[in-house]
């Protein structure tokens, strides 16, 4: 077997985080998990080790809160003996009719999955490089591909992050540093529960595994689950007067 | 999501106004809730919301574990946790749930609330027999941990009572500890219902799982022909070394028309699984997900049934003479044309401490329905009959049975409702089945 991974997990506790953890756990690799909430990142962390190595602790990060970055991610590498990989699940998501009615509520989505993201990885890729570097996972999303109606601002915020991944991918790759942007489909998880869900929604648990090969294998980039990669090619082909005519 | 025109169905696929909000936090969750609903596996209306609240708490999101005690096997999980969770990720341990239905597609709050019986009722009981306890959030809004010492009247009406004693966040319970991830398994032609009885029970003395599949259509001499299957885990020396590796998954991606199902058609199936099994015994080993859970290799199955949905329809008879009150079941099906896919017969062990668990000492029948116009009163004809056996229906597969055969089966209720009434006075936790049955206010 190879060495296992050390590594920083943000958005430990929900959905394909919550999915994730268990495979990385149940082939050994060690984590450190972050999230908004100590309970329940004690539950994921129980979770895990009932059928994988127990996560060697948790703290409390928020990406809501850029000021606990440094102290959570010093936490994590000091409680695995130097972290090789960072993955961050964590987001925010809110329908576009909420987003329109409540700026404030625009103005959080923004921020966390755009702004605070972005700082959050500037911390995580300089520590990896300082140490020759390693493996930068981030949860982008299908929906930073296009402009579409129903995701104007969401879309946007995953936009600017799936273009800040590719930028530092260029980048670093040659010192060491390989990124993976992933750009999930619709999964059926507490985030999108409540909307309707459209053909070739996926489960977390098919998401883990394809984002473990994929980081493994050392890619830039992955749609999952598998039907997305092909949709979204569709997608992206689209004319803008056709965009303009067609729902989705 | 606007919600007002969104139906939400068991099973059977037979649905009322409603939807489920599922949520990863159960404690909170659950506050104002006025059902728990798992995966929806059920048949009927026991995850159906009552009229007036339209919306229930879907449990699945809650699916971790919390703790395992490697020692004594049991297990600390969510209530959302489901059967196929805990066989893709506990299986390749060694462990196994103590007892399965025919899907693994259930959660744990579900199979509690469902008392869930499986294959290997003669030897290990229902679920809730391997239950050591549970938190729940009851009426009052209080938090309780429930158990056969601590709050028992609760504990012992909330096994097998359909959720209505409250919501169950999470479970604690005995896994099994199996030799190998192989099953090995004998099966046997049997030529009719007699035969059958004693085929079970003879099965039943040398195996720790046995069910049969009868074919329904079949009349006169051959009536209740079918096959037996029987199976225990390999022993380590019997299995191969490897893991086995997960079976294809198939899906029936939309509805077949409703004339696709017809008596004959359903003839045609029913006579090739007879006489696919050529051999009149046959032996060796299978995959677990094949013996277990065949149905779920297929996933919508219950697609197949078409627009109108189906039920499915499941008593039990009590132990004496099971012949001739099996054989009587069978005649109403034939006569009154209820063609059934499936018909499925298990010899049940002794009678569960659940207050409203289904088994008894018996056999139990079960079948598939296409609904038509005729259902109501087949299944009013099958209650009448089942009432004269003293035998009882399983509440997790109903839809149709009318509250009075169920007052007149069940001796039980009376006690299932003085626990209810104090622990939920105002029946505040309610379903559509219990409005239905029960009589509370919609």
């Amino acid at each position: 077997m190879k060495t296992p991974r050390k590594i920083v997990l943000l958005g430990a506790t929900k959905g394909m985080g919550r999915a994730l953890s268990r495979v990385l756990s149940a082939r050994g690799d060690l984590l450190f998990l972050l999230g908004r909430d100590e309970e329940d990142l004690a539950k994921t962390q129980a979770d895990c080790a009932v059928t994988g190595s127990e996560p060697v602790g948790f703290a409390l990060c928020d990406l809501e809160d850029p000021t606990g970055f440094d102290a959570a991610l010093g936490a994590a590498d000091l409680a695995l003996g130097g972290f090789d990989t960072v993955i961050v699940t964590a987001g925010m998501f809110a329908t576009q009719d909420a987003l329109e009615r409540d700026p404030v509520l625009a103005a959080r989505v923004l921020t966390v999955n755009f702004t605070n993201t972005v700082v959050f990885c500037e911390f995580a890729r300089k520590m990896l490089l300082a140490r020759g570097g390693g493996a930068l996972c981030v949860f982008s999303s299908v929906a930073g591909e296009r402009g579409r109606k129903p995701i104007v601002i969401y879309g946007a915020s995953k936009a600017g992050l799936s273009q800040y991944l590719e930028g530092l991918d260029h980048k670093f790759r040659a010192s060491g540093l390989r990124v993976l942007t992933v750009k999930p489909g619709f999964v059926h998880t507490g985030m999108t529960e409540g909307l309707k869900a459209p053909p070739f929604a996926g489960e977390p648990e098919d998401v883990a595994r394809t984002v473990v090969h994929a980081i493994d294998a050392g890619k830039a980039v992955v749609y999952a689950p598998m039907p997305w990669a092909p949709i979204m090619a569709v997608i992206r082909a689209l004319p803008r007067f056709v965009m303009r005519k067609v729902g989705f | 999501m606007n919600h007002s025109e969104s139906v939400l169905s068991g099973w059977g696929r037979i649905g009322v106004l409603g939807h489920e909000r599922r949520s990863e936090n159960l404690r909170e969750a659950s506050r104002d809730a006025v059902l728990s609903r798992g995966l929806g596996r059920s048949y009927g209306d026991s995850a159906l919301p009552p009229p007036s609240a339209r919306e229930v708490l879907g449990t699945a999101l809650a699916d971790r574990l919390l703790g395992f005690d490697e020692g004594t096997g049991i297990l600390h999980a969510e209530a959302g946790v489901s059967i196929e969770q805990l066989n893709r990720r506990m299986l390749p341990m060694g462990y196994f749930v103590p007892v399965t239905p025919g899907t693994q597609f259930v959660t744990m709050g579900g199979a509690v609330a469902a008392d869930v019986h499986g294959k290997n009722h003669h030897v290990a009981g229902c679920f809730g027999e391997h239950v050591t306890r549970m938190t729940m959030r009851v009426a009052s809004g209080e938090i309780v941990s429930v158990s056969p010492n601590e709050n028992a009247d609760l504990f012992w009406a909330t096994v097998g009572g359909m959720g209505l004693t409250g919501h169950i966040l999470d479970v604690e319970f005995a896994m099994k500890r199996v030799p190998s991830p192989w099953i090995y398994q004998e099966s046997w032609r049997v030529p009719d219902i007699d035969a059958y009885i004693d085929a079970l029970a003879e099965g039943a003395k040398k195996f720790d799982y046995t069910v049969g599949w009868i074919d329904c259509l079949s009349r006169g001499k051959n009536m209740g022909r079918g096959i037996l299957m029987a199976g225990d885990w390999a022993k380590p020396e019997q299995a191969p070394s490897r893991y086995p590796s997960p079976l294809p998954k198939l899906s029936m991606p939309f509805e077949l028309p409703s004339f696709a199902l017809n008596p004959l058609s359903i003839k045609a199936f029913n006579f090739g699984f007879y006489w696919k099994h050529l051999a009149q015994h046959q032996q060796g080993l299978v995959h677990w997900q094949t013996f277990f859970y065949p149905l779920d290799m297929i996933r919508g199955w219950n697609k197949m049934y078409g627009p109108r949905g189906f039920t499915q329809y499941q008593c039990v008879l009590p132990a004496g003479d099971q012949r001739r009150s099996a054989r009587r079941v069978l005649d109403v099906l034939s006569r009154e044309g209820g063609a059934s896919f499936l018909c499925v017969i298990k010899d049940c062990g002794e009678q569960g401490q659940g207050i409203l668990s289904f088994p008894m000492k018996g056999i139990s029948i079960a079948l598939d329905i296409p609904v038509n116009d005729r259902t109501q009163k087949l299944i009013d004809t099958l209650n009448e009959v089942v009432l004269e056996e003293n035998g009882r229906i399983y509440l997790a597969k109903d839809q149709f049975t009318r509250p009075e055969h169920f007052a007149a089966m069940e001796p039980r209720l009376e006690k299932f409702r003085q626990v209810r009434d104090r622990w939920d006075p105002t029946h505040k936790i309610r379903s559509a089945q219990s409005v239905r049955l029960l009589g509370d206010r919609p």
